[in-house]
């Protein structure tokens, strides 16, 4: 073993941990969309980096949706089992499912 | 260019070596539950010719391993992965070996980084979704440690005084 073959691992490792932090930067959080449905059709279209509040109002009842610091969540339901609430935050893979209210919350990039 | 049958008969063993090293690996994957990692045994049977035999020898092993590989145990997709990695890793390995500079575990570092590299060049095409570079960290990191675990093997192997002879 080398001294070379020591840097170069060196390097290899700095360019991962660069890669990592710009990859990191450039790609999360952007240009992602929150979008609402209702009773299959959409409802709303939100932008994910913008902190709003949005009262989703159906025939069956209410939600309330708040997009805070990159995560959206339902804060209040007026179904009975508030299985939307505690569902928390939504993401690509895992969107909230409102099912007595037939409103669903999923996350989208553009 | 003449090869002697001697030189011939070692690329055959080492080209049938390389093909069961990989395919061990295929039948043993690494438990580490992260896809597309893998020891890259294979390639211990590329840097040791590398060294005893010459690089025209080691593309040939090389080559055949994949084509073999692909025809036996994998597909056309698996193939463009293979050749993608393998083209690049054997090219940055040689280059680095020109440079006189590296001993054979650098050598074998690079050769693991720029395998992965080839493949994630390809599945960024295949998948046309720059967003997989988010994995590249994760590649790098891999393919030095892989890397440097086979240069490790390789060592004491191109330095056995009996293959040096034999293979000379």
């Amino acid at each position: 073993m080398k001294k070379t073959d020591i840097i170069l691992l060196v390097s290899v490792v700095l360019v991962a941990a660069v890669t990592l932090t710009l990859t990191y930067i450039l790609l999360s959080g952007k240009g992602e969309v929150v979008v609402v449905t209702v009773d299959g059709e959409e409802y709303a279209r939100l932008p994910l980096d913008e902190d709003t509040q949005l009262t989703i109002t159906s025939k069956n009842g209410t939600n309330v949706l708040i997009i805070k610091d990159g995560e959206a969540y339902i804060s209040e339901a007026s179904c009975p089992d508030k299985i939307c609430v505690s569902t928390g935050k939504a993401d690509e893979v895992k969107s909230i499912v409102c099912l007595p209210n037939r409103v669903t919350v999923r996350v989208e990039s553009e | 260019m003449r090869i002697s049958v001697k030189k011939l008969a070692i690329c055959g063993v080492l080209s049938a070596l390389a093909l069961v090293l990989g395919y061990l690996e295929h039948l043993v994957p690494l438990p580490i539950g992260i896809y597309g990692i893998k020891l890259g045994l294979a390639n211990l049977a590329v840097i040791v010719p590398l060294y005893l035999v010459g690089a025209p020898a080691a593309i040939a092993i090389n080559t055949v391993r994949i084509l073999l590989s692909s025809l036996l145990f994998g597909n056309t997709v698996s193939l463009w992965y293979s050749l993608a990695g393998a083209a690049l890793s054997i090219t940055a390995m040689l280059a680095l070996k020109a440079t006189d500079k590296f001993s054979a575990m650098g050598i074998s570092i690079c050769g693991g980084i720029t395998h992965n590299i080839g493949q994630m060049i390809v599945a960024v095409i295949l998948v046309d979704n720059l967003k997989i570079a988010f994995y590249l960290p994760v590649l790098l990191i891999s393919g030095a440690l892989t890397g440097a675990i086979i240069g490790a093997c390789a060592l004491p192997i191109i330095k056995n005084k009996y293959l040096i002879k034999l293979c000379s």
